[in-house]
């Protein structure tokens, strides 16, 4: 059972990670990104992640995947890009090679020594077998990790602020005259 | 045939390397965008596997704080993505190279 639900999810994190980077149109592309989260929720729940698996689905293909097609749409950037045409020679089976060189780097490191290159088994606290998943990862989130919690928040807020900054026009590219007399009512 | 965490590890490396390759060759900054979040959806199933694998919950804890930075780094990038094609329409990541409006 855990063998078919993974093989399935893994395929469809793939292909839609393949989607993401092959199709021409920005819309496309961010679907096939929602098919590639889901399926990440999915291993997280075979994981025995129940929390990360409800705040991937939540965060990623409700707020943020939501946010690159209000930007794309905003913007009218949905022209479809000409993959055709290599801005410098040699760029791709580059890129691909760089690709294969780091993965096989990845592989080496991940699955010949796993348990060296993370160090000792439950360090920071065993999984339990009876407490739920989220109220052990909260209470790990509210004492030993507090601080780091705490940054988070500030960080957002952060962020919020200079999104705001950012994409304020400036008052002088205002529009001016848009109807100042107006009084035909 | 059992599922081992080494299956996990193996997935993740592909989902990383599929966005490493489209960050090289996409020039559509969204779309830059959007590999970023395959990559770092890479990392956190490496982060749960290993969680998993040597009976750690700290794995997880370690995935929400990624997650909340990723969602940080999407308004960010999203916003300067907006200011920048509010002057330049249809700019690719090309056009802006010199980091100048």
């Amino acid at each position: 059972m855990e063998t078919a639900v993974f093989l399935v999810s893994a395929a469809v994190v793939l292909i839609g990670a393949v989607g993401v980077i092959a199709f021409r149109n920005p819309v496309h592309a961010a679907l096939s990104l929602v098919g590639t989260l889901f399926g990440v929720a999915v291993l997280f729940v075979a994981l025995e992640a129940d929390l990360l698996a409800a705040v991937q689905v939540i965060v990623y293909a409700g707020a943020i995947v939501v946010l690159f097609l209000f930007v794309i749409m905003l913007l009218g950037v949905d022209r479809v890009e000409n993959l055709r045409t290599e801005p410098l020679t040699g760029q791709r089976p580059l890129a691909i090679l760089v690709g294969l060189l780091s993965l096989a780097g990845v592989l080496v490191v991940l699955v010949g020594g796993s348990v060296a290159a993370t160090g000792g088994e439950s360090l920071t606290e065993a999984i339990s077998d009876t407490t739920p998943n989220v109220n052990q990862v909260a209470t790990l989130l509210f004492t030993d990790y507090v601080l780091a919690f705490e940054l988070t928040g500030a960080l957002l807020t952060i962020a919020v602020l200079g999104a705001v900054v950012l994409t304020r026009r400036p008052p002088t590219s205002l529009p001016d005259g848009d109807d100042t007399d107006g009084g035909e009512d | 045939m059992e599922v081992t965490t080494t299956w996990y590890l193996v997935l993740g490396a592909l989902l990383f390397t599929i966005g490493g390759v489209g960050l090289l060759i996409r020039r559509n900054p969204l779309i830059m965008f959007m590999c970023v979040e395959l990559m770092l959806n890479a990392v956190n199933i490496t982060f749960v596997a290993f969680g998993r694998e040597l009976n750690d919950i700290g794995g997880q804890v370690f995935v929400f704080f990624v997650l909340v930075v990723a969602a940080a780094e999407v308004v960010v990038g999203l916003a300067l993505i907006v200011a920048v094609f509010r002057n330049k329409p249809g700019a690719t990541a090309d056009d802006i190279s010199v980091l100048k409006g």
